[in-house]
């Protein structure tokens, strides 16, 4: 099973990664930008079945340690093979 | 007394917090492995600077699962004083020993300059009374730009957690924030580098009074001799 996880910078939390790039996307005409928010993608491959147990598990992994909730959001997608 | 520096895989500024301790105060001081799950017999752990898992993921997110800060935590839990410098700091507020969180800082530059900091009344120990009201003291990070929700400030504020402040903000950070305690009072954390200010060569010798504040929220004899509290401040315990 292939895991996608994203991290993404809360919505109040200042991204100043996201805001430079921001300035840069502008600075080559792409204009109209709204926001640009910096995040990562994290590619899991982990040998298990989807069960509500499982995702409870990969909740508490991505809340302890592949995001800080203080300052990220975290989402992911399970795509069976 | 007995002085424990953690060492990570990355650290830096073990050896710099090691020499302030031994040399700086002739302290009995050791070094403590990450690997290690007890700490043993120590009045004072320092998390020291550095890149603890090269940084990676994020800033003390890693580090903060080696088995020795199972045992920092415990004794933190227990009242023991804790100092936690640079990456010490944000591998603390990852473990959850402090408030908030560190991210890039707003001018995505690493900034390695001498800051001058002003000092609050935070503790009986830590106050302008025993450190003085601006100290300049060295910082060092790309990612110290101090984030918290605005509840969260509120309580640093309101509890008087607030250690140090920069003079002219080098990072972003919220409400100028530099340096941090727990509310019990006995878990300090601060981007700047006390260990990088107390010999003649370096910029400044304000660090011994920080760590001598630091020291002295258990060990009176710390205590700068001459200082009478500048305001009433509240004493923890």
């Amino acid at each position: 099973m292939k895991i996608n996880v994203f991290v993404t910078p809360k919505k109040n939390v200042l991204d100043p990664q996201g805001a430079a790039v921001g300035h840069a996307l502008e600075s080559l005409g792409f204009s109209r930008l709204k926001s640009t928010r910096i995040g990562k993608l994290i590619e899991l491959e982990v040998e298990a079945q989807d069960t509500p147990e499982f995702r409870a598990r990969l909740d508490q992994v991505c809340r302890d340690l592949l995001s800080n909730p203080i300052i990220e959001d975290f989402r992911y997608e399970i795509a069976s093979r | 007394m007995n002085i424990a520096v953690l060492q990570f895989p990355g650290s830096n500024c073990d050896q710099d917090a090691f020499h302030i301790f031994a040399s700086g105060l002739r302290l009995p001081t050791r070094y403590v492995w990450h690997k290690d799950q007890a700490l043993g017999d120590a009045d004072l752990v320092v998390v020291p600077g550095g890149f603890s898992y090269g940084d990676y993921l994020r800033c003390g997110a890693i580090a903060r699962f080696s088995p020795v800060m199972g045992a920092v935590k415990e004794y933190a839990a227990r009242g023991g004083l804790v100092l936690a410098v640079c990456n010490g700091f944000q591998i603390v507020c990852e473990a959850g020993l402090l408030p908030g969180a560190l991210i890039r800082n707003s001018s995505l530059e690493f900034r390695c300059i001498t800051c001058e900091l002003k000092v609050e009344d935070s503790t009986a120990a830590f106050r302008v009374g025993t450190i003085g009201k601006t100290i300049r003291v060295p910082i060092a990070h790309g990612e110290g730009n101090y984030r918290i929700d605005e509840a969260g400030l509120a309580r640093l504020e309101a509890n008087r957690q607030i250690l140090l402040r920069y003079v002219k903000n080098p990072n972003g950070s919220i409400a100028g924030i530099a340096g941090i305690r727990n509310e019990q009072g006995n878990v300090f954390g601060m981007m700047p580098h006390p260990e990088r200010a107390f010999e003649r060569f370096h910029p400044s010798q304000d660090g011994l009074a920080v760590v001598k504040a630091v020291l002295a929220t258990k060990f009176p004899e710390f205590a700068a001799k001459s200082a009478a509290p500048a305001s009433p401040v509240p004493i923890f315990g």
